[in-house]
């Protein structure tokens, strides 16, 4: 065992921290979310950020909406959303794809792996389908070490397509929700 | 019959959409305009296409958000959201988001001719009862009125255009059937063009 490692294994990996690094590192200014416990982390990282904007949303097809107000003005910004708002999201899609908005969402899987609510499971099955036909990339990622390396890359792709770009962070990441069964 | 919908009041309201439009575009200055899809893209268009209007062809109920997030953007920028009462409706839950951010540079008008326009002049829900402006005002906008006459209208003018928001107007306008004036219809044209012009001053 080298030193600075425990008997608990090796370092976790801080990946919504490096979601963080990338949000900032593209000088992402307007954070708009309907919150997802796994995004939890990440939301608080974005309110600390003296240049960040918090924008929590009623629905996540508002900010579809918002974050192409915000790339009028000359603004990127970021949507949070686990994998229940995708559904409400198809029709507003259509702006950014008409339009050719650059658009990062990072969706929080559920009802995909080890789902203990089966009223999540559809439209967790459902959402890389329905992004995909909506002419989203796809970017999904259920290993900790890649999550940065992927969000970096689909920001990227987002804002020098510009086009749209969804990160899905598997609920194995996360951990699944159980309400203590 | 559809519940407790008047469908003969709007057809009486003096105001007209079309110069109701043109009265809030003319002397525009550096107004940046998102305009709801149906009529208010046709009357937004009337009043002479602009490189910083962004008229939507789709994106229903989409408008009040989009002017949230171009004002958050441009502080510096008055923003305007011209959009019919079919078209908010569909996203009122933007009025809270907005409320939740309160910039003072956008307001929002509605032209409310209760009525779906485009699709055979159906009634809409505030040819009811419900109270746009009231909603507004709970949602935590700065000031919010309804407008019915020309006088009304001639006061209101300078709020909707320069006083601290978000403002939020309900506009009543008559019911009518008027040509219409299209904008160009390429999304990435509108928005390239929008962009360069804000950027160019």
């Amino acid at each position: 065992m080298q030193e600075g490692q425990t008997d608990a294994g090796p370092k976790q990996i801080d990946w919504p921290g490096e979601i963080f690094s990338v949000l900032r590192d593209w000088q992402v200014r307007q954070v708009a979310y309907v919150p997802d416990a796994g995004h939890s982390r990440l939301i608080e990282m974005c309110d600390g950020d003296g240049e960040m904007r918090l924008v929590p949303l009623t629905t996540e097809e508002e900010g579809i909406a918002v974050l192409a107000g915000a790339w009028l003005g000359d603004q990127r910004g970021v949507l949070l959303m686990q994998s229940s708002g995708v559904g409400n999201c198809i029709n507003m899609l259509s702006l950014a794809r008409v339009c050719r908005f650059p658009l990062l969402i990072l969706v929080t899987m559920r009802g995909q792996w080890g789902e203990f609510n089966p009223w999540q499971v559809p439209m967790g099955q459902l959402t890389p389908k329905v992004l995909a036909d909506a002419d989203c990339l796809v970017f999904p990622v259920d290993e900790p070490d890649r999550v940065g390396e992927t969000a970096a890359a689909a920001a990227r792709m987002a804002f020098e397509g510009p086009t749209q770009a969804a990160v899905l962070l598997s609920q194995s990441l996360i951990g699944v929700k159980s309400f203590g069964r | 019959m559809t519940g407790n919908l008047d469908a003969a009041r709007a057809e009486g309201y003096p105001l007209r959409r079309r110069e109701v439009v043109a009265a809030l575009l003319a002397e525009r200055g550096d107004l940046l305009v998102v305009a709801g899809l149906g009529a208010p893209v046709w009357d937004t268009t009337a009043a002479g296409d602009h490189p910083l209007n962004f008229p939507l062809w789709g994106a229903m109920g989409g408008a009040a958000a989009m002017g949230l997030g171009l004002a958050m953007a441009r502080p510096d920028r008055r923003v305007l959201v011209i959009t019919g009462d079919g078209e908010m409706l569909m996203g009122l839950g933007a009025l809270s988001t907005i409320g939740a951010q309160r910039p003072e540079n956008l307001s929002i008008v509605v032209c409310d001719n209760e009525r779906y326009g485009e699709t055979g002049m159906q009634l809409t829900h505030t040819a009811g009862t419900i109270d746009l402006p009231t909603i507004a005002v709970a949602a935590g906008f700065a000031g919010a009125d309804t407008i019915r006459s020309d006088n009304e209208f001639k006061a209101a003018l300078p709020i909707i255009r320069e006083a601290p928001g978000p403002l939020f107007h309900s506009i009543k306008v008559r019911a009518e059937d008027l040509p219409f004036a299209m904008p160009p219809k390429d999304g990435v044209t509108l928005k390239d063009r929008f962009r360069d012009a804000l950027q160019q001053r």
